[in-house]
């Protein structure tokens, strides 16, 4: 194996806990991101990756353990957590454009009151961006109005937009079917290219193999298994490892 | 096990919790203290509080309001299953699609707008007594309370209507395209998908014109019936004192109160069910 020359790190989760009344959905989780890199949770519905980003985005006060943004503890109650989430971006799964705003107004709506840029400015942000991903002639149609890959890549514009130290995406291509996604990866593949730090939870096995540079395996609130990708998905040590690999794969 | 990190920032919350509930606490007792101050400060308070909160009239007024707001009682009981049932077939009426019945969707439209805005103490004069003026033989004499109770559920139906008409319309038509797509028929998918969903969607506002109706019920008083506030105003000239129409404000309140309680428990169930882990 060739080692991996790491940035500075950016994002620093130690043995973090998350119960949602009696239900603990994680179990002590260590997780680092590196700049300039891109790590793929991977696991089955409910092992908790969606808790993971949504406690790292604080939106979800975490049970215990901590999480270290650039080394500032951001999951210390006095830290500004609007100033925190500033700094990292999230996109859902169902995208969650304001249904109200046009696609621009979605993307230059934060442009605007969070980073206080003149609207013109702000459009012209937006439309380089919406310009790149191809929907610039979607600029004012409303959400509802496009497909489900291209609300996905706005949304996700939405996102980068802001310039985040770290971009949080949580199964971005589970609601598409096949022939958007690839719209979407493409998308992503162009991030990492620009060096954007991302956690990404994901059912795409064969784009993480393919894109990430550090795969985590999430199983009952803890990590069972992570490693560089291709090491990962070419010789997984942990048998329950194994056994989730194969399951998707026959799929 | 808690890591002294956790237990530490627990702490922290809590004190910072316990900071703004004490906070809160002050400003509420200041703002009391100095509406008192300037309450008994007033020149007139020692005429107001003899002829406003006199303790023997209270006392002494009291049974008989008491038996007015039993009839109160009985009054919203009709008054509010009248107004559902009504109220419900007014909004269905207007909901339904069909060209055959735009005369009647019409109709409705019409008597919503008229009984939204005619003030409900006109309403109440034009049935308690046009009816009565009618000498319609077959109906006999009708009790005041009775004209009252129509004369409420007319008002209030309209409203009621628009509630719920709001509620069907909010739920998404997705619901609808998939019951009619099983084979449910319009009616069925109306009873067994849409208005569930609906009255659910509705049932804080819906509350909320019921927390008005209890105070309404009230103003059957002007056509006579002997309720809380007729009573009372019989023991204000009976006393010679206004404390009569303050035990039948506070008996209203009291009633009110558990209703109040009700709508907000609902509609923090509902919210509590809508938005999963929303925190924010």
């Amino acid at each position: 194996m060739t080692e991996m020359v790491l940035g500075p790190q950016i994002l620093s989760v130690r043995g973090l806990y998350k119960a949602f009344d009696e239900r603990q959905v994680l179990a002590g989780v260590d997780l680092e991101v590196y700049r300039g890199q891109i790590v793929a949770l991977i696991g089955s519905s409910g092992s908790g990756k969606s808790t993971l980003l949504r406690c790292i985005n604080l939106i979800e006060q975490v049970s215990d353990g901590q999480i270290f943004l650039n080394d500032e503890d951001i999951s210390d109650p006095r830290v500004n957590q609007d100033q925190v989430r500033r700094q990292v971006g999230l996109v859902f799964q169902a995208y969650n454009l304001f249904a109200h705003l046009s696609i621009l107004q979605n993307i230059t709506l934060a442009l605007l009151k969070v980073q206080k840029l003149s609207k013109d400015q702000a459009n012209e942000t937006a439309m380089a961006l919406l310009e790149r991903i191809g929907l610039a002639d979607k600029a004012h149609s409303y959400p509802d109005k496009i497909s489900g890959g291209q609300q996905q890549r706005a949304a996700i514009i939405r996102a980068v937009a802001l310039n985040p130290a770290l971009l949080l995406l949580d199964e971005v291509t589970s609601a598409l079917d096949p022939e958007l996604v690839g719209e979407v990866l493409e998308l992503i593949r162009e991030l990492k290219a620009q060096g954007t730090s991302i956690v990404m939870a994901t059912h795409e096995l064969s784009f993480a193999r393919d894109v990430a540079d550090w795969v985590v395996f999430l199983d009952g609130g803890v990590v069972v298994e992570e490693g560089p990708a291709a090491e990962f998905f070419g010789n997984p040590q942990q048998p329950r490892t194994r056994e989730f690999l194969t399951r998707l794969n026959s799929i | 096990m808690v890591s002294p990190v956790e237990l530490e920032r627990r702490a922290y919350r809590r004190g910072k919790q316990n900071r703004s509930t004490l906070i809160s606490v002050a400003s509420t007792v200041l703002f009391a203290v100095v509406v008192w101050l300037s309450l008994v400060g007033s020149p007139g308070w020692s005429r107001v509080q003899t002829s406003f909160f006199d303790w023997p009239t209270l006392v002494g007024s009291f049974p008989a309001v008491l038996d007015g707001l039993w009839l109160n009682l009985k009054v919203l009981v009709f008054a509010s299953i009248g107004v559902l049932i009504f109220g419900l077939i007014l909004a269905l009426i207007r909901t339904l699609r069909s060209p055959i019945f735009t005369p009647l969707r019409l109709l409705v439209g019409g008597y919503v707008d008229l009984f939204r805005g005619m003030p409900l103490i006109i309403v109440l004069y034009l049935v308690g007594f046009g009816i009565p003026g009618l000498r319609l033989e077959w109906l006999g004499r009708v009790p005041a309370e009775v004209l009252g109770t129509v004369a409420l559920i007319l008002t209030y139906s309209a409203y009621v209507a628009e509630v719920f008409r709001a509620g069907i319309e909010a739920v998404h038509p997705s619901q609808r395209l998939a019951a009619r797509s099983l084979g449910l028929t319009y009616a069925q998918s109306m009873r067994l998908v849409v208005l569930p969903q609906a009255l659910r969607k509705v049932a804080p506002p819906l509350m909320n014109d019921f927390v008005s109706l209890q105070k309404d019920v009230g103003l059957i008083s002007v056509l006579g019936a002997v309720d809380a506030v007729r009573a009372a105003q019989i023991e204000v000239s009976h006393f010679a004192n206004f404390t009569p129409y303050l035990v039948a404000g506070l008996c209203f309140v009291v009633l009110a109160i558990p209703t109040v309680r009700l709508t907000d428990w609902i509609s923090r169930r509902l919210a509590s069910r809508e938005q999963v882990g929303g925190v924010l």
